[in-house]
């Protein structure tokens, strides 16, 4: 099975194939996947060197001349280095493009704090009109970058892939996607969290339910499902914890009362290498760390 | 400045004269100061003489683009575009307020005839890189990319990953105006501000700016067409008004 990174390459190419208007702008990261590509669109496979403020000023100039650029490179360095330009460049200008990164989190664990960026969505979800979408396993990776391509005159988005996957993909929804009911409450599973999360609550009386789109958040499905759960809520994101819960309380602000805990990564620095799956486990995002959490909040 | 108006055609006169009083119009001063009029000579021969655009055709594909970078003091930016007919003079004297289109600066989504959104320095110029390739992409290779930076602008670091690159890659639609007032702090060295565009493959020329004729004909030269071209305007220093 191929990863996120070389299913989105793929599928970046054949979109290029096909639409004229369609670019990709690099900065050295995955040159190597659009060497093929670069050599039959010179003028729309465009790598910049290692400078990603260009990267993403030179995306939303093509969008000002009216093509349909994605911007593509490691996390840290798509959102937060240049984040300036994505705020401005992009957002303020309303020049629209498709940002992809790769390494999530913790995906380079062994290359430090550098290489990581668990603020990402939280940085994005800043600037108005982002669509954010967190595919949970590659074969979703390509239905969502051209879902994401198609939308494009209407918002930008942000699609965050990650070397992180659950076992199995389940046929894409915009929103919320019950994989199992339950009665004392609905806990949200944000792309790769789904097999952690199911794996977390097997035995509890739970609802879960999946889903790739982070924004735009669906409050409507959220208040839906915890209307028949207790109005109890858990949200498992695979970046910065609480990072939706503003979202979760404003779809529930309506109820009477309403429980909510929010599970992702640690608002602390880790400073340790090491393999994801050991960080998963310190920020308690692993199957032991959610159900602990989660019987925690629900009591016995 | 009087020098310059004394070399203009009579019927470029007439709206060329009329800027002060637009300026007014804005601010309400008299007289205006050194950095917002710094630009004013530059602004107002690209529009006379140089820029392929008009206000009956914003959204042709074919039409030059011209990026003011240097967003801050807007005040003859925006009085060439009324003078110009982009937008309507009586928006001048709301300069500022809750319901005027025109800020302290200025906005595409706003303002008929602005390509960008301006004011935080440093982004013009890589935003012009990527519509320079744009446009080449989708075949409009007429149209050129012109971006007004300030001297002082050019301490933004990310102007220079867009000037290594753009010589680099040879963007030879792409044309910079550096109206250099002299006002970075640390200055540009020996040979000034060109010397650091040339190292990168530019062709680099300087003129003054404040002579219309000179502007004009740095701006409109065709260049070697293998490359990004730099006209470096210079104006009086803010020091020596």
């Amino acid at each position: 099975m191929s990863d996120m990174r070389t299913v989105f390459a793929s599928a970046a190419s054949s979109v290029l194939d096909e639409d004229p208007l369609a670019a990709v702008v690099l900065a050295e990261i995955s040159a190597d996947l659009f060497a093929k590509a670069a050599a039959r669109h010179p003028d729309r496979v465009l790598n910049v060197g290692i400078r990603e403020q260009l990267m993403i000023s030179v995306g939303g100039g093509l969008a000002l001349a009216g093509l349909r650029p994605i911007v593509h490179t490691y996390a840290p360095f798509l959102v937060g280095r240049a984040f300036e330009q994505v705020k401005l460049d992009l957002g303020h200008q309303e020049a629209r493009a498709v940002l992809v990164s790769v390494g999530a989190s913790y995906d380079a664990a062994r290359a430090g704090r550098t290489h990581q960026a668990p603020e990402d969505v939280a940085l994005i979800d800043t600037v108005p009109g982002f669509a954010v979408q967190v595919p949970g396993h590659p074969d979703e990776v390509a239905e969502l970058l051209r879902g994401a391509m198609g939308v494009l005159d209407s918002g930008s988005t942000y699609l965050r892939l990650s070397t992180e996957s659950n076992r199995s993909t389940l046929p894409l929804w915009p929103g919320l996607q019950v994989v199992r009911p339950g009665r004392r409450a609905v806990v949200v599973a944000v792309g790769p969290m789904l097999s952690p999360v199911l794996d977390a609550v097997s035995d509890l009386d739970v609802t879960v339910a999946y889903t790739t789109t982070v924004r735009p958040f669906d409050g409507e499905g959220l208040r839906a499902l915890a209307a028949d759960a207790a109005d109890t809520v858990v949200l498992v994101e695979p970046y910065l914890a609480g990072t939706s819960a503003y979202a979760a309380s404003a779809a529930l602000a309506g109820r009477s009362a309403f429980r909510l805990l929010s599970i992702g990564v640690g608002r602390y620095e880790l400073r340790r290498y090491g393999t994801p799956s050991y960080h998963a486990a310190r920020y308690g995002l692993d199957a032991t760390g959610i159900r602990r959490s989660v019987t925690d909040f629900l009591g016995a | 400045m009087r020098r310059a108006l004394a070399a203009l055609r009579l019927d470029d006169m007439r709206t060329y004269a009329e800027l002060p009083r637009l300026m007014t119009a804005m601010t309400g001063d008299e007289k205006h100061g050194p950095s917002a009029t710094s630009t004013l000579d530059v602004l107002w021969v690209l529009y006379d003489q140089v820029l392929r655009v008009s206000p009956d055709r914003l959204d042709d594909p074919g039409r030059d683009r011209f990026l003011l970078s240097k967003g801050h003091g807007p005040a003859a930016y925006y009085a060439v575009l009324a003078a110009k007919g982009f937008i309507p003079e009586p928006w001048l004297a709301g300069f500022g307020s809750a319901g005027s289109r025109l800020g302290y600066h200025p906005d595409r989504n706003l303002i008929p005839g602005v390509e960008i959104a301006s004011g935080s320095l440093g982004h013009g110029l890589p935003l012009g890189v990527g519509l320079a390739h744009g446009l080449i992409a989708r075949g409009l290779l007429t149209p050129r990319v012109f971006v007004l930076v300030g001297d002082a602008e050019l301490d933004e670091g990310s102007n220079a990953e867009a000037i290594v690159y753009a010589g680099a890659v040879g963007l030879a639609n792409l044309v910079v105006v550096a109206v250099d007032n002299q006002s970075s702090s640390f200055g540009w060295g020996r040979g000034g501000i060109e010397a650091h565009f040339a190292v990168s493959g530019w062709s680099v020329t300087r003129v003054s700016g404040r002579d219309h004729a000179a502007l004009a004909a740095a701006l409109s030269a065709s260049g070697s067409g293998e490359g990004p071209r730099l006209v470096v305007a210079a104006v009086e220093g803010k020091a020596e008004s």
